[in-house]
Parts: structure tokens; sequence; C-alpha cells
């Protein structure tokens, strides 16, 4: 049948519709109060009232129309498929970098059907070529869809899934990877990864927008621009996360995987560098490192791929009144490693005491960040921190909560034996430790 | 030269667009207000043109793109945040603002929709963060009546402003624009275009402003009201001219486009005797450097000691075209001139019919003609700048060339004081309207219509009869104050200070057009500043005599009182105490009479006191004084 049962329409409104025969983007004509309004059928949101039909008059405004016995709805004629031809691969200059661009979900480039409303993702070579042609003076791309998801729907099996399928790739020999990804778990993705590569040969970028790519003023193609870029010809090999640094089109900030945090809900610039710097910046297409302390790229080297990650580790959030039956509970279901969020330089309330100490006797690994985002922990200032330490809780200095987290899952994931898991806790692999912390007059750059 | 109108076949359409007098902006809640000083935020962003499925792309925005044009927005923490920075999604939207979109709708007999649906109108010249406007339809479908005419009304939206451009640096590529007036909520209704002639569309624009008025919830005052019109002959073109700001510039504009365009076919009809093509115009440009390598003409001068070209392109049977003149002070030449600055960013053009003239010789014109081989009747345009400027914007010269032997190309223009209209950018394709999923359909339900319905402002007539029997105006007075954007303010000064309505009335329409006449800018003076001068009237503290000085010194020190007016202007009123002296100089000064007049000399001490205090000093006050001193 028509597309109609699948468009949002119910109740009232699906009945009259059905009635007429009319599908989405169809001509119809909607009587009603005496009026006339013709135009194309629009789909409804799910949430919608039921009782209103959607109709994209000759101006292109969109206007609801309710149904009731009074209304006459009526076919006029079928709609047209919209058609699109892609551009044409343009030209690949053989001297650029070959950087494959995988998708993962949201949209990096999209194209708007005017006559619907409806927004296609684009994610070929050719469609991507099409909607930022600006890519193929940057480097000769190439795509690969691992997964099409929200990125608060993606897990740990993802992560494990698309570090392989990168390690593929780069074994293949490209001289970058661009991973688009949704903005909201970006930085875990990109933390997980940091652990899942090592000894890369190239650099892995992880790269999002924060305005949908369907509108003119959208961060995507800066954004992905500036990503290709340094994924092609910046020298450093190691995961980074790349966004705009300011509200500003100006510069395209590359944040390293283990030290970057989703920091606003919508600023261009949400992404910030914590505890550390960033590693590297894109302006006018042209890269500059911002620290000498970072892995150089090269092609000679042998990647590592440690793609496992242990699912059953939570993250714990301390405040004021928090029950410790929260964190018996996860003992209880057999968790193995807890990630508790600590106030300050490293503190849970001595009510937490016991249920601690039970966790780390029944073999959890229990560590601890803090709260503060920035700075670093430090246990053995006042009592309430010496008292955790002595039960085995593992401070994870600067870290801050979320790159913890991760960390555990893939330490855990890397061996079920608390002793080494806790050593390889403690271990630096990808940044995610830095011993100095250098001073700067305001805590966040470019934050408010 | 009196056109027939009918005869030419004229129709035009009306867009007006108004701001509305809410409590704050439509997607976000800073208040719609502007700001003067220096900004104390600024972004630079790129806007890039999103392709449809049908590739449509906005010609103009696209080749400004390509150009790599950047926007650098000015904002202030007073009037905007991060939702007009395109920072933070939309708010949902503002519900005064939608009510008093529906009680224009209902007054101009529409129909509202069901449901509100926000759409996004794409706009990438930089005046949308977003780059595109939001905008939604509430009603459809109406009529006013205009004397015995009915003219058809076919929508009413409600739309954000756009932020304002305050300029270019970097030779053009940057363009800047304030982003205050982004997301002040505007009604737009249109008409059909069924207005026949320029006085029509003025008094149909007149009917509408009045409607919008009556709804007491729309800003007044120069940028707060703009005219879009849309002017078609069938042998001319459809030509949208934007932002005719003032009501009584609209048949002017009209009948200066009507002008403009008969004077288009008529040199199209010249250009095909003389056998001229499109053709026949060619993209060759010739570098012409060697033939001002000495030259007194400023400008290329100046591009030539910076190493800039100076290039020139025949226009071959176009002498005399160019200094045609199309609108006053407006000719062929001057629309190339503006498709050069606007498509190649340069300050203008040289042509050869207007030489020689800027400092260029004869013996330079000649030496030019040769150089790119143009005979008697042919035309040359020249222009000195960076190379990719001089390039574009001889290409835009060429292209309207030949638009001109086609005839009237179809384009958006955009109104001057004067009436005059120049070229903006080409018309826009198909609008690109696609839905602005960030805010939810808004329900406009029965209830809501009928509350709005029962709660409609007094129409016109009506109250200018109450007016009338009430205040015991004159008809001519009442009109004028019906009519005027004040009509509200009328009633509540006069309840507020107590002032006969004679006064009040009489300066809300005859002054005040009186001292705008004289240049003052009684925009700049607000509503609450006027009921404040009355006030002071009413209690005695000023005089009837200095309302327009008062006004006249508010309306250049904004942000200043009516008490700091009194203070500045000297205008505190005499007491008792301070006229005794006076009263005394002058008798004093005129002993002689008031010796042999004795108390007859009343007339005359009158005036002379009041000629001194006038303004400051009751005269009934004076009066009593001066017969006691006389007893």
């Amino acid at each position: 049948m028509s597309q109609i049962e699948n468009s949002g329409y119910k109740g009232e409104a699906l009945r009259f519709l059905k009635q007429a025969d009319c599908g989405i983007g169809d001509i119809i004509r909607v009587t009603s109060k005496g009026k006339v309004y013709e135009g194309i059928l629009i789909p409804r949101s799910e949430l919608g009232e039921g009782t209103i039909v959607i109709v994209k008059m000759k101006s292109g405004y969109n206007v609801g129309i309710k149904v009731t016995k009074d209304v006459k709805v009526e076919k006029l004629g079928k709609g047209i498929k919209p058609a699109f031809a892609s551009p044409p691969i343009p030209k690949q200059n053989p001297a650029l970098p070959h950087v494959v661009i995988m998708s993962t979900g949201g949209t990096i480039a999209s194209r708007v059907d005017y006559r619907t409303g409806a927004v296609r993702s684009a994610l070929s070579a050719s469609d991507l070529y099409g909607v930022v042609p600006e890519l193929s003076d940057v480097a000769r791309v190439d795509t690969e869809i691992v997964f099409s998801l929200y990125s608060e729907n993606i897990t740990q099996k993802h992560w494990t899934e698309l570090a392989q399928t990168v390690a593929k790739r780069i074994e293949q020999g490209v001289d970058g990877v661009v991973i688009a990804h949704g903005t909201d778990t970006m930085a875990y993705t990109s933390a997980a990864l940091s652990f899942a590569l090592q000894n890369l040969p190239v650099p892995v970028i992880l790269v999002g927008a924060q305005r949908s790519s369907d509108r003119p003023s959208s961060d995507a193609a800066t954004n992905l621009i500036g990503a290709v870029k340094a994924a092609g010809e910046a020298p450093f090999a190691e995961v980074g996360l790349a966004m705009h640094e300011t509200v500003s089109d100006t510069a395209i900030i590359v944040h390293r995987g283990t030290k970057v945090r989703k920091c606003h809900t919508s600023r261009r610039d949400t992404f910030k560098s914590i505890n550390g710097f960033p590693i590297a910046k894109v302006k006018d297409l042209q890269v500059t490192m911002q620290t000498d302390q970072y892995q150089r790229r090269d092609a000679k080297k042998k990647l590592v791929l440690k793609p496992n990650f242990c699912e059953k580790v939570a993250l714990v959030k301390f405040y004021p009144g928090l029950d410790p039956a929260i964190i018996d509970f996860y003992v209880e279901k057999g968790i193995k490693g807890i990630l508790l969020e600590g106030s300050g330089l490293g503190h849970v309330s001595k009510f937490c005491f016991d249920a601690v100490k039970n966790a780390v006797e029944k073999g959890v690994v229990v560590a601890l960040a803090s709260q503060c985002i920035w700075g670093r922990v430090n246990m053995n200032v006042y009592d309430t921190g010496r008292d955790l330490l002595s039960f085995g809780v593992v401070p994870l200095d600067d870290m801050f909560p979320e790159t913890g987290l991760v960390k555990l899952m893939w330490v855990l994931g890397q061996t079920d034996d608390a002793k080494k898991a806790v050593k390889l806790l403690k271990t630096n692999i990808a940044g995610e430790f830095s011993p100095r912390t250098l001073p700067q007059e305001k805590i966040v750059e470019g934050g408010q | 030269m009196a056109v027939d109108y009918a005869k030419v076949g004229l129709k035009v359409g009306l867009e007006i667009h108004q701001q509305l007098n809410v409590n704050s902006k439509l997607f976000c809640s800073c208040p719609p207000e502007l700001f003067k000083e220096e900004p104390e935020i600024t972004f630079l962003r790129r806007l890039r043109p999103t392709q449809s499925e049908l590739g449509q792309i906005d010609p103009a925005a696209f080749f400004e793109f390509q150009k790599g044009v950047k926007i650098l927005y000015e904002a202030s923490r007073k009037s905007s945040c991060l939702v007009e920075m395109d920072e933070e999604p939309p708010h949902p939207i503002n519900l005064d603002a939608v009510e008093v979109v529906l009680t224009a709708s209902l007054m101009m007999n529409m129909q509202p929709v069901d449901e509100v649906h926000v759409m996004r109108k794409t706009v990438i010249d930089g005046s949308n963060t977003t780059g595109f406007q939001r905008t939604c339809i509430i009603a459809l479908d109406g009529w006013i009546k205009v004397g015995d005419k009915t003219i058809p009304m076919q929508a009413a939206s409600l739309e954000e402003d756009a932020a304002r451009k305050t300029g270019t640096q970097d030779e053009g590529k940057t363009i800047r624009y304030r982003i205050d007036r982004l997301g002040i909520p505007l009604i737009e209704v249109a008409t059909a275009p069924v207005i026949y002639s320029p006085m029509e569309a003025q008094e149909v624009a007149f009917a509408i402003g009045r409607i919008l008025r009556d709804t007491g919830k729309v800003m007044r005052g120069l940028g707060t009201i703009r005219q879009d019109l849309n002017v078609s002959l069938p042998n001319g073109a459809l030509i949208e001219i934007k932002g005719v700001q003032e009501l009584e510039l609209i048949s002017t504009v009209v009948e200066y486009e009507v002008q403009r365009q008969l004077g288009l076919i008529s040199i199209k009809e010249e250009l095909a005797k003389k056998g001229i093509t499109a053709e026949a115009l060619k993209l060759d440009f010739v570098d012409v450097a060697s033939v001002f390598k000495e030259t007194k003409c400023k400008v290329i001068r100046k591009a030539i000691d910076k190493n800039q070209k100076a290039m020139a392109v025949k226009l071959a049977g176009f002498a005399g075209m160019l200094g045609r003149e199309l609108m006053p002070n407006f000719r062929l030449g001057t629309e190339l001139s503006d498709r050069a600055k606007f498509w190649g960013r340069v300050g203008g053009i040289f042509h050869t019919d207007e030489m020689p003239n800027y400092g260029i010789t004869i013996e330079e014109v000649e030496a030019l003609r040769k150089a790119v081989g143009a005979g008697e009747d042919d035309a040359v345009v020249f222009v000195a700048d960076t190379a990719e400027n001089v390039l574009d914007a001889l290409r835009a010269v060429v292209e309207r060339a030949q638009e001109a032997v086609n005839c009237v190309p179809a384009e958006t223009r955009t109104a001057k004081d004067d009436g005059t209209t120049r070229y903006m950018r080409p018309r826009p394709g198909a609008a690109r309207m696609y839905p602005e999923t960030d805010i939810p359909p808004q329900m406009i339900t029965d209830e809501l219509v009928e509350n709005v319905r029962s709660n409609l402002p007094e129409p016109a007539e009506k109250k200018l009869a109450r007016l009338i029997k009430q205040y015991g105006l004159n008809e001519k007075l009442a009109k004028q104050l019906v009519d005027s954007e004040y009509n509200s303010l009328f009633e509540e000064t006069l309840k507020e200070s107590g002032v006969a309505a004679s006064t009040v009335s009489a300066f809300l329409t005859e002054t005040l057009k009186a001292l705008k006449r004289e240049g003052v800018q009684v925009d700049n003076v607000a509503d609450d500043q006027i009921k404040s001068i009355f006030k002071a009237v009413g209690l005695g503290e000023l005089a009837k005599e200095a309302i327009a000085d008062v006004f006249s010194w508010l309306s250049k020190n904004e942000g200043k009182s009516v008490q700091d007016a009194v203070d500045a202007l000297g205008l505190k009123m005499f007491t008792e105490a301070d006229l005794a002296p006076i009263i005394e100089r002058i008798i004093a000064a005129n002993k002689a009479s008031v010796d042999k007049l004795g108390k007859n000399a009343f007339g005359m001490l009158m005036g002379a006191v009041m000629k001194e205090v006038r303004g400051k000093a009751n005269p009934e006050l004076v009066g009593k004084l001066l017969r006691e001193r006389l007893k």
C-alpha cells in the first residue's frame, strides 16, 4: 500500500488520507471552513496531534489543517520522486594523501529535499564531494559506512567493531582515518579508540557537528575539512577529535582522544581539552602542532589492536546523601569495575566506606576520578582520601571521570585478574595521564 | 510625461513587514532592542549553500561563497544571546507575537490555520546567522476594503527580523552584520497583485498600516516598518523592490520603476534597430594601464600605484545609451555600475558617456577607445581595482549590457530615500523552504481564535466617531489622529495627564508633523516620554507653549528625562516670587506710561512681561500679579 502507513499520521487524519488514497508527496486539496488549501502532503511527526493534515503550499509554507466531518480531502495528483544526480567524482589528485572517512551515524553531510522537507544524508564519496567540494583539494577520499546510530546508542560492542574496521583499513595502507560521529558520546568513543588502537602509524580523527549539516551555518563541512586535512597530513599518529576551536568558523582544533570532553550542550566549541592541551590546529588549510609531546606519524609502525571492552563496569557519582546500597547492588549484580566520581580531591562520604571495602574484597576494581572535571585527585590530603586508599581504591590522577570509566572498561576487557587490571589502570597508555598541570590564566580557554 | 498606467498594464502587489511591540524576540527571551555602542563580542562565520535534491542553489549566494566571502557578526550581551548567534537551538515561539498576528489577521478577514508550522527560508547573504529565516503562516485568504475596492489579502505570517548590515571590510570580502535586530518578531502581510496605479499602491499600504497600528502592538519609527513592492509590466519584468521605509514614498517608487522599465524597453528597441545582439557584446577585456600612465584621475592613479589593474571592455553600439536617464540621477550606466559593485566588489565604473570627467582627459579617452577598438557608436567601460575584482566587475557589466539588449532583467532591487531603486541581487529561485524541526508545531485552537476575535480593537471608523463625540474634537483633527501612528497614545496621554484633549491632539498631529518637517527626529522620543511631557503640563510644571521645545530637546538627547529637558532649557515655571521683580523692573522701565495711563497701562505691561517670560509663566498668574500691582 501507500507509504501513508509509516508517515506518522494516525487517528482521524490517517482515516481521511487513506479514504482519499493520499500518499506522502502527493498533491492534495483540503477544503475546510470554506477555504481551500492545495499542496503537497507532508509527513507528520509521530508525536503530533491525530487530527491534523500537513500541506506544503505553493508558497513553500507548511500549514496544518484540522480534519473534521465537514472537511474534504482530495488527491489531485501523484507525487513526483525527487531526482538528484550526484555530481561525478572530481579527478583525484594522486599527490594528495589517501584518507578514509567512516560514518557511524548522524549526518556529517546532507541534502534537503525542499519539496517535502526531508533531510537525506550524503554518505558516499561522490555525495560528499558534491556537498563539500573543497575535499577534493585536501585528500583522496574514500568512504565506509560502519553503522548508522545516534551516538547515545553506541555501546562497547560498537567500539570493538569500529576499532577492528579502522585497524583493517590502516593495515591496507591509508594515510589517515576520519570517523564521523554524533557529538554526544564522541569523546567516550575517542577515549575507547585511544586504548584499543595502540602504536598507530597514522592519525585517527573523530569529527562531528553541533549544527546539523542541512543548514547553511552548519559547522559540519568546516570540521570535516579540518579533520581530513589533519588525518592526511599532520605529523602526529594518535586518536584525535577535531571540532571548532571557538564560535567562529576560523580554526579547527584537534584534541587528544583521552583528554577531551563535551562541555556545552549546543556551542560549536563544545569540546575542550581537559587537564591538557590540544594536539594540533587547522587554520586556512594549514596544520600547526600545538605541542611537541605527541606520537609521530610513521608508516612503518605496526599497529597493535586491543579492541575488547568489558561491559560490566559502572559509574557511581557521589553526591551528599548517596545511598551506599547502590554500590552493594552493583556488587551483587556481578559488576567487575566501579568508577567512583568523587568530590573534590577524591572523596566519598564515610557512610559509603563499608560498601567500598566490600566491593574491593569481592574482587571489584574500584577507581576514583573527581567530579570537579578539572584538576588532579590527591587522596593523601584528607583522612577520607587516605581511608579510601587503604581500602584499595585506585586514584586516577588527572583523568576525568568519562575517560576513567572507558579505561576501566578497556582494562577489564584485557584481563580478569584484578591485580593486573589495577596495574594496567595505572599505566599511561594513550596520554590519559599528564604528570604536570601547566599554569593557565583561566581554567578553560575560550569557554564561558 | 503622464503615464497611462492601465495602458502600460502595471500590476503591483504589496508585502508589508512591521516589527511587533512585544516583550521579547520571537525565539528567545532577549529584549527587542538595538545597540549603538561598539560590539562586546564579534565572531566570524561562513555560510555554505546547501544543496537540495533538485540541485537548486541561490546563484548570488553561491558566488559569494566561492569568492570566500566571510561574515563578521557583532553582538552585545544586552540584546542577544546564544540563540541569535546560532549557538543554541531556538526556544518555543513567542505566543504574544502569535496573538498579535492573529488579531491583525482577523481584522483583515483571514482564516487562521489550525496548526502553525515554522519553516526555514534559506537566506545565505549573512543576514541570518543560521543561513535561513524562520517564518510561519498564521492565517490565509482574507480581504480589506480600500475605498470602494476590495483588496484580497493572501497571507499573514510571523517571522524573525534579520541582522542589520553595518559595513564591509577587506575589499568587500568580509561583510559585517549586527545581530541585535535578528529575532525581533515581524508580521508580514501580503496582498494579491491587484493594484493598478502608484497612488492606489500607496492607499492600500496606508490602509494595511492603519490596521496594523490599530492592533496597538506594532513598533513605530524608522526601520520598524518595511514595505516590499512587486511591480510588473507585461513588456517589462516582475521586479521585487525591497525595503521602502516611508509610506509616502510608495507611489514615487512605483512611478520611478515604471519609468525605468519604460526607459529600458525603449533602449532595447533602439539597440534592436541598430542590429545589436547580446552576442555582439563580448567578454574581451583589455589591460589599459598604459593609457593611464600619467593620469590625473585619483581612483585610477591609486590603483596603478598599488600595482592593481586598470581594464576596459567595449560595448558595441552603446554610445549614448549609458548616459540615458532612467530615473532621476540614475542612468543605464548606474545600472551597470551597481552590478559591477555587487559582483566585482569595486567602488564603481567609468564609462565613455560621462567623459571627459573625474580628471580623465579627452586624449586618454581617445587612447582608451583605440586600445579596445571602439568606434564612435560604441561605449567603453573601464574599471581599476585588484585583478580579481576588475574581471568580476567587467563580466557583470557585459552581462548587464546583454540583458539590456533583451529588455528588463527580473531582479530584486532596494529602495532609496529619494524613491529610486538600485540593484540588490538576482531574483531568488523558487522559495527554498523546509521545516524548522527544532520548534514544535503550535495549535491554534478555536478557543484562542474566539478569544482574540471578541477582543478585537475598535475599527477606525468607529473610533473616529467616538473621538469626535467623546472629546469634542473637530472631524479633521480626529481623522488625523486616527490615521496617525500615535492614535493609541492619544487616549492614554489624556487619561494620565488630564491635559485638554485639543492640546494633546493638536500636538500629536499638527505639531509633530511640523517638527518632522523642520528635521526633528521625532522617532527618537518614546511614547512614555511624550506622556511624561504632558504629565508635567498637567501638574503645572511646564507651560503648554514649551511642549514642542521639550520634545525637540529630548529627540536630540536620547536617554534623558523631561526634567532634564526643563532644566537644560531653563523652562522651570516662574513662581510669584520669581515674577515680582520682573514686573517691578518692567513697570520702572515704563514709568512715564504707567504714570500717565494708570490701570489702562495693563495691556501694554502684560505684553511686555509675557514677551520676557513666555513659556515659563502661567499668563493668568502674570495678569493677576500685574492687576494687583496696578491697583
